[in-house]
């Protein structure tokens, strides 16, 4: 199950992990992914914090960590070939991997119907 | 509603919304930044076949009268009394201080006809600015509403245009010339020009015929449209400048490489409205091309440092370069600080990039000059 954060972020528990990366809304206006300032590991994070900038051709963006947690890996794919983000956001397009969160922190997040029926509203 | 709350949309806006583009205001104008397939394709398709973009945003003045030839000389900082009839030269236009007003192509369409292009930005204020200093006896028409602009951009654009409008290359003008034609009951203005880098035209058409004539391009199998965020990766490799970001009032003509064009060592007799600033103010800086080392983009006003930490210039424009893979900037960096090593290096989020200052342009297999 993913969950996504109102600044379009999503996170879902695979293995033990917590993935988290940015939605394919989130990746389609930005357009064209050139760069991904992947976070470091085992810095650890707050729900809300700042985690990583990605930019496209015209922007930056700042990704903020949809819960708290310790960064367990990154997607070094992503340093060599940022368009990854573009063409599956959600999946092969993950940002780093967390440990020593809280499942309960998933809680406060939208299910994935709820972030559709909120995409609407913007 | 204040005047820079109107946001103005050019003859094509429809046909951008019917094509999904995403559109940005740029300089008061709704325009179109990219299309469906993204920047990269746009830049990409400009390099290697050719790309259709909406310019209309873009002014046109339309200045006539017997000695106009002299009276432009007497204004803009290059000579133009010299210009051939057929040619269009880049120019600029200053303030009495020698600060850039704005850069602009004066067209000589007869020894007594000019059709002078503008920036969006500055239409009004140029056009006061003319009108304050040409003499009595010359026209002068701001055309910029009626005028439309499509560029036709990359190394296929000769062969589209001539496959579309039935015309052999020869009939084409040469690099920074222009030819008046005729075509589907309209006239006009085919001129060898551009801001990609590549063999490219820039039309100049009547506003009510445009949306014919995007149609009739985008038509053909090798043309695609590009928006403005193409325009400016192809123009920052290209070297070229832009206009509020490598020139502004702030910033002197010798400074921004741009300087020998004046010819002030030539024809030191010549007077022109900003001559006594531009020898007067200080320039101490130089436009410098940086290549950075990663593919992370210095953006507009990030600082250049050099290798002991010391502040030596500014980024004026940055992105991701496409066709090199890597990051670029123009920067303008205090001459007498210009490292001898020419390594600079510029803080990007929790680091700092390294940075090559070279050679302009950026992207040196440009069709730009070709056949």
């Amino acid at each position: 199950m993913t969950y996504y954060t109102k600044k379009h972020e999503w996170v879902k528990i695979i293995n033990q992990k917590a993935v988290v990366g940015v939605s394919e809304y989130a990746a389609s206006e930005l357009g064209d992914v050139t760069f991904v300032e992947l976070p470091s590991v085992s810095d650890s994070v707050e729900g809300g914090e700042y985690l990583c900038t990605i930019e496209s051709v015209k922007a930056a963006a700042e990704v903020y960590a949809p819960i708290g947690g310790t960064i367990a890996a990154v997607n070094k794919k992503l340093e060599d070939d940022p368009q990854i983000l573009n063409d599956s956001a959600e999946e092969a397009g993950w940002i780093c991997k967390l440990d020593d969160y809280s499942e309960a922190d998933l809680m406060e997040l939208m299910d994935g119907k709820e972030y559709k029926e909120y995409l609407k509203t913007l | 509603m204040e005047k820079s709350d109107i946001v103005k949309s050019t003859p094509l806006v429809a046909e951008h919304e019917a094509l999904h583009a995403k559109m940005v205001n740029f300089a008061g104008w709704n325009m179109p930044v990219q299309y469906e397939h993204g920047i990269l394709f746009e830049h990409q398709h400009t390099r290697e076949k050719c790309s259709l973009f909406d310019i209309c945003h873009m002014g046109e003045f339309n200045v006539k009268g017997a000695g106009v030839a002299a009276a432009l000389d007497r204004i803009v900082a290059r000579p133009v009394a010299d210009q051939p009839i057929g040619s269009c030269r880049y120019n600029l236009l200053l303030n009495d201080e020698g600060g850039i007003l704005d850069d602009l192509i004066l067209y000589r369409c007869a020894e007594e006809s000019f059709f002078i292009v503008v920036n969006a930005g500055c239409i009004d204020s140029d056009a006061a600015r003319f009108q304050s200093l040409l003499p009595a006896g010359i026209s002068f028409e701001n055309s910029s509403d009626k005028t439309a602009k499509l560029d036709l951009q990359g190394p296929e654009s000769i062969n589209v245009l001539c496959e579309i409008w039935d015309l052999s290359q020869e009939d084409l003008p040469s690099y920074f010339h222009f030819i008046e034609i005729e075509r589907f009951g309209v006239r006009v203005i085919v001129s060898r020009t551009g801001y990609t880098g590549e063999l490219g035209f820039e039309l100049y058409l009547p506003a009510d015929s445009v949306v014919f004539f995007w149609r009739q391009f985008l038509a053909h199998k090798l043309v695609e449209p590009a928006g403005l965020g193409a325009r400016d990766t192809l123009r920052l490799e290209a070297g070229l400048p832009l206009y509020g970001h490598e020139m502004s009032t702030d910033i002197s003509p010798l400074e921004t490489g741009y300087g020998k064009m004046l010819q002030l060592k030539k024809h030191p007799e010549r007077e022109f409205s900003g001559k006594d600033g531009v020898q007067s103010r200080v320039a101490n800086r130089q436009l410098c091309a940086l290549y950075l080392e990663g593919r992370r983009a210095a953006r507009e006003h990030t600082e250049v440092r050099n290798g002991i930490g010391q502040k030596i210039g500014i980024v004026t424009s940055g992105c991701y370069a496409p066709s090199l893979g890597k990051a670029i900037a123009l920067a303008y960096l205090e001459k007498d600080l210009i490292p001898e090593d020419q390594v600079v290096f510029l803080p990007l989020g929790r680091g700092e990039a390294k940075a090559h200052i070279g050679t302009m342009p950026f992207y040196k297999n440009g069709s730009v000059k070709g056949k």
